[in-house]
C-alpha cells in the first residue's frame, strides 16, 4: 500500500498547494456575482460554470478547499492537544481522578454535539465577518470533538502509567509533571498523531453537515459545507456533471486523509 | 363550410368539456401532503394538513371563489348584512343532508356557531370573529333561515365564513358527519387518509351529476419534496400543489405542460430594521434603523428585478407593499415599483450625515456602516436573497453580515431578546381582507414586528397607520375601507418599516391526467375546485 500512501500524500500537497495560491489561480473573486450567468456551464471563462448566483464555481472550489483544508487540521490539533491533556492526566492518575473524568467525557460524548453546535452558534454574536464565523466554527468543533479521542487516549496512557519503563522511571524518582511530561506524553504520539489524521476528515465532514443545515460558514465565504448543499437535491445533478467536482474533490481528499496513516496506525 | 362545422363542433366539445359535462367520473386523486394532520375537527384545523382535510370535507355556507375572489353562495342561498355590520343572517339551501344522511338544518348552523365560538374550544377560526368582547348570538328562524348576531362590527363578516366548516349537531358522527364533496373514509395515521366521495353533497353540475366527479381522494403523508417530485414525474400523484422555483423550472423543462405560473402570490418576502426602543443595540444603530432616509435608502440601493430574476429564476415579481397586486381588490394601483438607484440612496444617506470614505459608508460620528441581516436556516431562497443584498450594499459601502439562525432562536431573538439588527424572513397571506393585517400594522400588536407591543405609537406615521386600520375595520362601506387602507399602504411605501423584497409567483405542478384544474394564487391553488376535477378516462378505468 506504500503507492497509494504516496499517491495520497502528492494529491494532498498539490491540493493544499492549489488552495493556497487561490490568490493567483483563481479566475475572479469568489464572492464576485456575475447576474447575467446564473447557473452557467463550463466556458474558457468559468472552467467549473457558475452557482446559482453567477459566482465562479473553480474560484469558490478553491477558496473553499482553502478553509477547509486549513482550518480542519487546526480543529484537529485543538481537539487532539484537549485530548491529550484530559485523557492523559485521567490515564496517569488512574483511580478516583480517572473515574471521575472519563464520567465527564462518557456524559460529553452523550451530548447531541450538532443541536449542542447549532445552540452554541445561536449564542455567539452577529456581527462577525465571514472569516471570524469561519474560525468560531472550527473553533467549537476543536473544543466539542475530544471527548472520543480522550477516551482511546486514556486507555493508553492507562496502559503505559503501569509499564517497566514508568516503573523504571518512578524508580529512579522521577514523578508527577515531569513523568507525565518527559516519559508518559513521549510515548503517548503514535496514538495522538493517529487520531489527529482520524479527525481532520470528521471536521471536514461536520462542517459540511453544518454547511447543509446551512449553519456552517457565513456567506459569501466559501467552504466545503456550502459547495456541496449545491448538490441538495438530487435532481439537481443529472444534466450538470460538473457541479459534482466538489463531492469527488471532498470524497477524494478525505480518502487520502486515511491513506495517509500506516495500517499500525489504524490499527491503534 | 367543412372547416366551419368542425370548428363549431369542437368548440361545443371544448365548452362541454369545461363546463364538465364530459368529464369523466370515478377514479381516487392522489396527491401529498407534507405532514400528518394535527386534528380532523374543521373548527381546530389550523396547519396546512388540517386545512387541506376542512377544504375537501368542509361544507360552506359561503364560499369565496378562488378565481374571481367574489363570494359565492355555499350552504347558504342568499345572505344579507344588517344592524351596521354586526348581524348577518342567512337562507339556508333546503334538502341537503350531512355524509352520514342527517339532514341539515339552520340548527346544525346554531350548533357550529355555539362550538365556534366556545372560548375553551380555542378554535383559530373562531378568533378571526372576536372582534371585542361580548355574546355572539344565533337565532334559529323560520323558512330556513338563520341570524347571527356579534357585539360589534366585524369588517369583512360575510368572507370569513368560507372558513366555517359547518357540523351536525344530531350526528353521532359528530365532526366526521360533513357537508363537503368528501368526508374522511380512512386515516392511517402517520401514512395516508383516504377521503371517500360524499354521497349526499349538494352540488350537481349544469348538466345535473352529481359532484364531485373523482371517486376518492388518497392523500400520502410525505415530507420530503423530491421524492414527492420524483413520484409526479411517475405518475404516482397528480399535482404538487406548490412548488419553489427550481423544482418548477426542472419540471417544466420535463413537460411543459405539468409547470402551472398562476402569477404573483399573495405571499411576500421582506426585510426589516429592529427599532425597538430597548433593544441592546448601540445608540448610534438605533438612530440609523429608525430613519426613513436610512430605511429608504437600503431601499432603494436592493435590486429587486435581479433578486426575482435569478432567485426565483423569474418566478417572482418586485413587491411594492404590503399587498400584492394579486389581490384585486385591495392592491393599491397608484403605487410606483420602488426604484433600483444606488445614487439616490447615497443622496438620501447623505441627508442623514452619512458619507463615503475609503469605500465605506461612515455615519456623521464616523462608524462605519455594517450591521447583520439574520433569516431563517436551511431556506435556500432567503440565504441566496440575503447574499444577493450583501453585494448590492457593498456598492454604497455598506457591510451586511448574513447571519443563519435555526428558527426558534430566530423568533427568540425578533420577539423576546430584540438583539438582532435586521431580519429577513417571508410573509404567508392567505386573507385578502386587511383586517388580516391588523395584527401587523396595530403599533400596539405583537406581530408589529419592527417595533411590537407599544403602549403609544412610536411615530406620527404609526399613529395614523392606527387610525387608518381602526377606522377601516370600523365601517362596512367598502369604498370607504379601501380609501383608509389605500392610505396605509401609502404610509407604508414611504416609510418603509418592512423594506418589500418579491412577491413570489404561484406555482404548482399538475399531471396531464388530471382535467377542468385551473392552478390559481389562493391556496389551495389546484384543488380550489375539488368537486369539478375529473381523472383522465384511463387513469379513471384503471382505478
Amino acid at each position: 500500500m506504500n503507492w497509494a500512501r504516496t499517491a495520497a500524500i502528492v494529491f494532498l500537497l498539490v491540493v493544499s498547494a492549489a488552495c493556497l495560491l487561490a490568490n493567483f489561480i483563481a479566475p475572479a473573486p469568489y464572492a464576485h456575482q456575475f447576474r447575467d450567468e446564473p447557473d452557467a456551464a463550463p466556458s474558457r471563462q468559468h472552467l467549473l460554470g457558475t452557482d446559482d448566483l453567477g459566482r465562479d464555481r473553480f474560484s469558490r472550489v478553491l477558496y473553499g478547499t482553502r478553509v477547509s483544508l486549513l482550518l480542519a487540521p487546526a480543529a484537529a490539533l485543538l481537539s487532539s492537544l484537549l485530548a491529550a491533556f484530559i485523557g492523559g492526566i485521567a490515564g496517569f492518575a488512574g483511580g478516583r481522578v480517572e473515574r471521575c473524568v472519563m464520567a465527564g467525557t462518557d456524559l460529553f460524548l452523550s451530548l447531541p454535539w450538532l443541536f449542542l453546535l447549532i445552540t452554541v452558534r445561536a449564542l455567539l454574536p452577529l456581527n462577525v465577518s465571514p472569516i471570524v464565523s469561519v474560525l468560531i466554527t472550527f473553533a467549537m468543533l476543536g473544543c466539542l470533538g475530544w471527548a472520543g479521542a480522550a477516551r482511546i487516549i486514556c486507555a493508553d496512557a492507562r496502559s503505559l502509567s503501569r509499564s517497566d519503563f514508568i516503573l523504571l522511571a518512578r524508580a529512579s524518582g522521577s514523578n508527577g509533571f515531569r513523568l507525565f511530561w518527559r516519559h508518559l506524553v513521549p510515548n503517548l504520539k503514535p496514538v495522538l498523531y493517529a487520531q489527529f489524521w482520524i479527525s481532520v476528515p470528521v471536521f471536514i465532514l461536520t462542517e459540511a453537515n453544518l454547511g447543509i443545515l446551512g449553519l456552517g460558514v457565513a456567506e459569501p465565504l466559501p467552504s466545503w459545507g456550502s459547495l456541496l448543499r449545491e448538490l441538495e437535491g438530487f435532481s439537481t445533478i443529472s444534466g450538470q456533471a460538473w457541479q459534482l467536482v466538489p463531492l469527488v474533490l471532498f470524497i477524494l481528499v478525505v480518502s487520502s486523509f486515511h491513506l495517509v496513516l500506516t495500517k499500525e496506525e489504524l490499527a491503534i | 363550410m367543412k372547416k366551419l362545422l368542425t370548428g363549431f363542433l369542437l368548440g361545443i366539445l371544448l365548452t362541454l368539456g369545461s363546463s364538465g359535462v364530459l368529464a369523466q367520473s370515478g377514479g381516487e386523486l392522489h396527491f401529498c401532503l407534507r405532514s400528518e394532520p394535527k386534528t380532523l375537527n374543521p373548527l381546530l384545523a389550523a396547519d396546512d394538513a388540517s386545512e387541506t382535510i376542512r377544504y375537501l370535507t368542509g361544507g360552506v355556507l359561503v364560499r369565496v371563489n378562488r378565481l374571481t375572489q367574489e363570494l359565492e353562495p355555499g350552504l347558504a342561498t342568499s345572505w344579507k348584512l344588517t344592524n351596521g355590520g354586526k348581524t348577518i343572517t342567512f337562507e339556508l339551501r333546503g334538502g341537503v343532508r350531512f355524509s352520514d344522511g342527517t339532514p341539515f338544518s339552520a340548527d346544525d348552523v346554531a350548533y357550529t356557531m355555539q362550538q365556534l365560538m366556545d372560548p375553551a374550544l380555542h378554535s383559530p377560526t373562531g378568533d378571526a370573529f372576536r372582534a371585542s368582547e361580548g355574546k355572539v348570538e344565533t337565532e334559529v328562524l323560520p323558512k330556513n333561515r338563520v341570524r347571527i348576531t356579534f357585539p360589534a362590527p366585524i369588517a369583512g363578516l360575510d368572507r370569513l365564513f368560507d372558513q366555517v366548516a359547518i357540523m351536525s349537531a344530531k350526528s353521532p358522527q359528530k365532526e366526521m358527519a360533513v357537508l363537503g364533496p368528501y368526508y374522511v373514509g380512512e386515516n392511517k395515521a402517520g401514512s395516508y387518509l383516504i377521503l371517500k366521495r360524499n354521497p349526499n353533497y349538494w352540488e350537481k353540475d349544469p348538466a345535473g351529476r352529481q359532484l364531485p366527479y373523482i371517486e376518492s381522494v388518497r392523500l400520502d403523508i410525505q415530507q420530503n419534496r423530491d421524492i414527492e417530485m420524483l413520484r409526479l414525474t411517475r405518475g404516482e400523484i397528480h399535482f404538487i400543489n406548490s412548488v419553489d422555483a427550481d423544482s418548477f423550472d426542472k419540471i417544466a423543462a420535463q413537460d411543459p405542460s405539468m409547470a402551472h405560473d398562476a402569477g404573483a402570490s399573495l405571499d411576500s418576502e421582506e426585510m426589516w430594521f429592529n427599532q425597538v426602543a430597548n433593544s441592546p443595540l448601540p445608540p448610534y444603530k438605533k438612530a440609523w434603523f429608525t430613519s426613513t432616509n436610512f430605511r429608504r435608502a437600503i431601499s432603494e440601493a436592493i435590486n429587486r428585478e435581479d433578486i426575482a430574476r435569478i432567485v426565483f429564476r423569474g418566478h417572482a415579481r418586485p413587491a411594492f407593499g404590503p399587498v400584492s397586486p394579486a389581490n384585486k381588490f385591495w392592491f393599491n394601483a397608484k403605487l410606483q415599483a420602488h426604484p433600483y438607484d444606488q445614487k439616490s440612496a447615497l443622496q438620501r444617506l447623505a441627508q442623514d450625515g452619512f458619507h463615503f470614505q475609503d469605500g465605506t459608508l461612515r455615519d456623521h460620528d464616523g462608524h462605519a456602516v455594517e450591521f447583520s441581516v439574520i433569516t431563517n436556516a436551511g431556506n435556500k431562497a432567503r440565504e441566496r436573497m440575503a447574499t444577493m443584498i450583501q453585494q448590492d450594499l457593498s456598492g454604497i459601502g455598506i457591510k451586511l453580515n448574513v447571519v443563519t439562525l435555526d428558527f426558534p432562536s430566530l423568533i427568540e431573538r425578533i420577539t423576546h431578546t430584540f438583539d438582532y439588527e435586521a431580519c429577513l424572513l417571508g410573509m404567508v397571506n392567505d386573507e385578502l381582507d386587511p383586517d388580516a393585517q391588523m395584527t401587523v400594522w396595530l403599533s400596539s400588536a405583537d406581530s408589529h414586528q419592527w417595533n411590537p407591543s407599544q403602549k403609544t405609537p412610536a411615530t406620527a406615521w404609526e399613529a395614523e397607520i392606527d387610525k387608518l386600520m381602526r377606522a377601516q375595520a370600523s365601517t362596512l362601506d367598502p369604498k370607504k375601507r379601501k380609501e383608509d387602507f389605500d392610505k396605509v399602504q401609502e404610509i407604508a411605501w414611504q416609510q418603509e418599516p418592512f423594506i418589500y423584497l418579491v412577491n413570489k409567483n404561484a406555482l404548482s405542478a399538475v399531471s396531464p391526467a388530471l382535467h377542468n384544474a385551473h392552478p390559481v394564487v389562493l391556496r389551495p391553488q389546484v384543488y380550489w375546485n375539488i368537486d369539478q376535477l375529473s381523472l383522465s378516462s384511463e387513469v379513471a378505468r384503471n382505478h
